[in-house]
């Protein structure tokens, strides 16, 4: 055929990576609910050069629900340890939950997230984290679109683009009960009702 | 592997009813098939006639109203907030929603899948029963009492208000009527009759009805000699008989009787002369039925003679309002139908007292109610509080007065008291010399209350603030109000110990939203709903009528009423204290009605949670109208 070698010369990609980019060349049918996935990583620190992710919590959401039976929660080994943070997080070095090797955790998120639309508070953040674990496994960027929280947030209010707020602000002005802050799945679900309340005042379908 | 959401709704499920039957491991596993939704405030989860869900609901934040539609009226019959469960409907049926769930406020959703939650409820006994006495409770509203156990979304029986007309209502019968045979002799048939006392006998052939025989035929047929007393009754009986099916309607009734101009009906299983007799409809039927109509227990205390008629007339009006209070007819409209015709019984009451006295009054007196007869809010039986003002007579002449209307109030208060109205423990009763006096004796009482008020005597004086003429001369109890009035105008000394008066009872729930119950005595952890809820209301709508000039209208949910339309800017505070005083006084007459007592004193255990959720919503306008009062009568410095 003549685009097979077209096929050759672009870079020879891992399984996980092909199956990734597939889901993008998918037609969605118009019937298809939008699926976002609503996540958040917690790491060592805020600079994404150096820190890593400690865990991931992802959630699905479809038109006006959370699906919980569509979700993801992970635990990262490390070998970055910073004593210090754990106090915040509440995740230890050798804590009790199962942990996986970064590259198994990015794996697993990308089957998870598929062409999902993700969403976060301060989103950017995020990705970054995983584009950096991506960029260790030498494969390319997320190609998924994203939504953000706190823009959204702007965006409802009418409020400047330097004007930020934090999801304890945002959860306090929506009513959105806090418990299990600091933990990548807490924020994930928090994030994820906070979205949901947006997404209706916005009239996102 | 690890689900931190699911703990977390887990954590929120097992507080609640059934889930905390089951255990922690299986909740987590529930919980993590479950969705949670948002629902916008005024959107709508499912409507009537909606394919179910493969979900059922309970509410984690917000408030979903459930209401039924009738004659294009939507009608609100239960609300859920945290905690609640609804939608379960698809357990038990496949067709469709029957009632609509529409959220109240924003609110949050756990949606349970069915398939998930079904093998829990078919293992777990616990969760079994909880599901099907919620639907026992859940039908603890005013609208279908006669389907308590069943469950509300299976079993959706509204009566609309406004078809609320007796006539409607299918009339009762004599079942198992007395039959004669048609070749029974008419001699023998009309012994049957005067020994059993009644006015007509159905004649049966093989218990399918042929004619009938009443005293008119008798009369014209017989006693007139037109035939011989010893023939078969067939040659005299009207035939056919009018007949007609089981649950006809008094109007329904009225007309058949009126089109073939007879009696007597006879029903019959399928409503023809071809099946089997079920009974007999006479006339008198049609009056009973009408017995418990208000105008009908009007004429009858007006036309009697006797304080068993009256005492007669008050026990129907029991049955008018337990049946008024099952067809869902607003409080409101009860107690001012049972303030008339306890007005009328009072009235009634007086009159015959005169009658029996045995000369006429010797001057001018009007009769008053006081109290909650005079605020027109006694559904129940309860104390009789009453007074009597005469008109100013000379010096010498006013013991011999006095010593009239004591003895005529004497005989009242025990007419009464024979009728059901039980003597005022506190003797707040016409009879009592206190409280029998002239037009200036009352004018001075009044004036000792507004101008030298002190704890004692204004607890006395309150009730007294409510009253109501009932007979005689109402220009007396003019001259009262225009003393009263022109002494309160602007005395903020008055209105200021009436306030702490009427702040004297505070919203009646604890710290943590629990009911305020009883410490000891007989009525221990029952809630006093007398004097924490109602009297707090009826207090601050006396002050605030009075502080504003408003005069003639006694009423509590009136009060309100009118304060909302003088004073715009608060219509939302007032609206909600005449709603709350409403379902207030609803819980009380229903409790009283179920008890045969005064209702004061609820026991909580028997009621529903959603009864519960209904009392304390009506506990908040306590606290608004109390914080108002505080503000505007100024009285942080005395309390």
């Amino acid at each position: 055929m003549v685009f097979d070698w077209l096929k050759k010369v672009s870079k020879d990609y891992p399984k996980f990576w092909e199956n990734y980019l597939e889901t993008f060349e998918n037609k969605p049918n118009v019937s298809d609910q939008k699926r976002y996935v609503v996540f958040d990583c917690e790491t060592t620190g805020l600079d994404h050069r150096k820190d890593v992710i400690l865990s991931i919590g992802a959630v699905a959401v479809i038109d006006s629900s959370v699906l919980v039976n569509d979700s993801l929660e992970l635990f990262l080994k490390q070998e970055l340890y910073k004593p210090e943070v754990a106090f915040i997080h509440g995740i230890l070095k050798e804590g009790k939950e199962e942990k996986i090797v970064e590259a198994e955790a990015i794996i697993r998120f990308l089957e998870f997230i598929k062409n999902a639309t993700l969403v976060g508070h301060n989103v950017n953040f995020d990705i970054e984290m995983i584009n950096q674990a991506l960029k260790r496994l030498n494969v390319g960027k997320l190609k998924n679109d994203s939504m953000d929280t706190d823009a959204m947030y702007q965006k409802f209010k009418g409020l400047q683009e330097d004007q930020h707020s934090s999801l304890d602000e945002l959860c306090k002005i929506l009513k959105v009960e806090k418990s299990d802050r600091h933990t990548a799945s807490g924020d994930a679900f928090i994030t994820a009702l906070v979205f949901l309340k947006l997404k209706k005042r916005l009239a996102i379908k | 592997m690890k689900n931190s959401i699911a703990e977390r709704i887990a954590d929120f499920l097992k507080n609640f009813p059934p889930f905390f039957s089951l255990t922690y491991a299986e909740l987590v596993g529930i919980s993590k098939e479950i969705q949670v939704v948002h629902v916008e405030k005024n959107h709508i989860l499912f409507k009537i006639g909606d394919k179910t869900h493969p979900f059922f609901y309970v509410v984690k934040e917000g408030a979903i109203g459930l209401s039924v539609t009738s004659d294009a009226e939507e009608a609100l019959i239960d609300k859920c907030d945290e905690g609640d469960i609804l939608g379960l409907r698809p357990f038990f049926a496949k067709d469709n929603y029957l009632m609509t769930a529409k959220a109240r406020e924003e609110s949050l959703l756990y949606a349970i899948p069915i398939d998930v939650f079904k093998p829990y409820v078919s293992q777990n006994a616990d969760v079994l029963n909880f599901l099907l006495e919620s639907f026992a409770s859940n039908t603890r509203n005013p609208y279908d009492k006669e389907n308590k156990g069943k469950l509300i979304s299976e079993n959706v029986i509204y009566t609309d208000q406004n078809s609320e007309i007796q006539y409607f209502q299918p009339i009762s019968y004599t079942k198992n009527p007395i039959t004669a045979s048609r070749k029974d002799s008419v001699k023998l048939v009309a012994k049957t009759m005067t020994n059993s006392k009644i006015g007509s006998v159905i004649i049966q052939d093989n218990n399918l009805p042929v004619g009938i025989v009443t005293d008119k035929d008798l009369r014209s047929k017989i006693a007139t000699g037109l035939f011989p007393i010893d023939i078969m009754v067939d040659q005299i009986m009207s035939s056919p008989v009018i007949t007609v099916a089981e649950n006809i309607s008094i109007a329904e009734t009225q007309m058949m009787m009126l089109k073939h101009n007879v009696g007597h009906l006879c029903v019959t299983v399928d409503g023809t002369n071809k099946s089997k007799i079920m009974g007999i409809i006479s006339e008198h039927d049609v009056v009973l039925a009408q017995a418990n109509n208000p105008g009908v227990l009007l004429k009858q205390t007006k036309r009697a003679t006797r304080s068993k008629e009256l005492k007669a007339v008050r026990e129907k009006l029991n049955d008018l309002i337990q049946n008024s209070i099952d067809k869902n007819i607003p409080i409101q409209h009860i107690s001012s139908i049972v303030g008339e015709i306890n007005i009328a019984i009072t009235k009634r009451a007086v009159e015959l007292a005169i009658e029996k006295m045995e000369q006429q009054p010797p001057t001018r007196f009007a009769w008053m109610n006081i109290g909650s007869q005079g605020r027109k809010e006694q559904l129940l039986m309860t104390d009789q509080d009453n007074a009597l003002v005469f008109e100013d007579v000379d010096e010498e002449r006013y013991d011999e007065v006095k010593k009239y209307f004591l003895e005529l109030a004497e005989k009242v208060t025990k007419t009464l008291n024979k009728v059901g109205y039980e003597f005022c423990p506190a003797e707040m009763m016409a009879s009592n010399p206190m409280w029998c006096k002239s037009v200036t004796d009352w004018n001075k009482q009044y004036n000792s209350w507004i101008n030298k008020p002190g704890e004692k005597g204004i607890l006395m004086c309150s009730i007294f603030f409510d009253y109501d003429f009932i007979v005689g001369d109402e220009k007396l109890v003019d001259m009262i109000t225009e003393n009263i009035f022109a002494n309160i105008h602007n005395n903020q000394l008055f209105f200021a110990y009436l306030g702490t008066d009427a702040l004297k009872n505070p919203p009646p729930l604890g710290f943590f939203r629990q009911f305020l119950v009883e410490d000891d005595g007989e009525h221990k952890d029952t809630f006093d709903i007398k004097s924490r809820a109602i009297m707090p209301l009826v207090d601050a709508a006396r002050l605030l009528v009075l502080s504003q000039d408003i005069k003639g209208i006694n009423n509590t949910y009136l009060r309100y009423k009118k304060l909302a339309e003088l004073e715009p800017q608060n219509v939302d505070l007032f609206e909600s204290c005449a709603d709350a005083f409403s379902t207030l006084s609803l819980f009380r007459t229903e409790e009283g009605l179920l008890n045969s007592n005064s209702g004061r004193y609820l026991n909580l255990n028997e009621l529903s949670k959603s009864d519960k959720v209904k009392l304390k919503n009506a506990f908040q306008p306590i606290r608004d109208i109390q914080d108002a009062i505080k503000n505007r009568f100024q009285l942080t410095y005395f309390t």
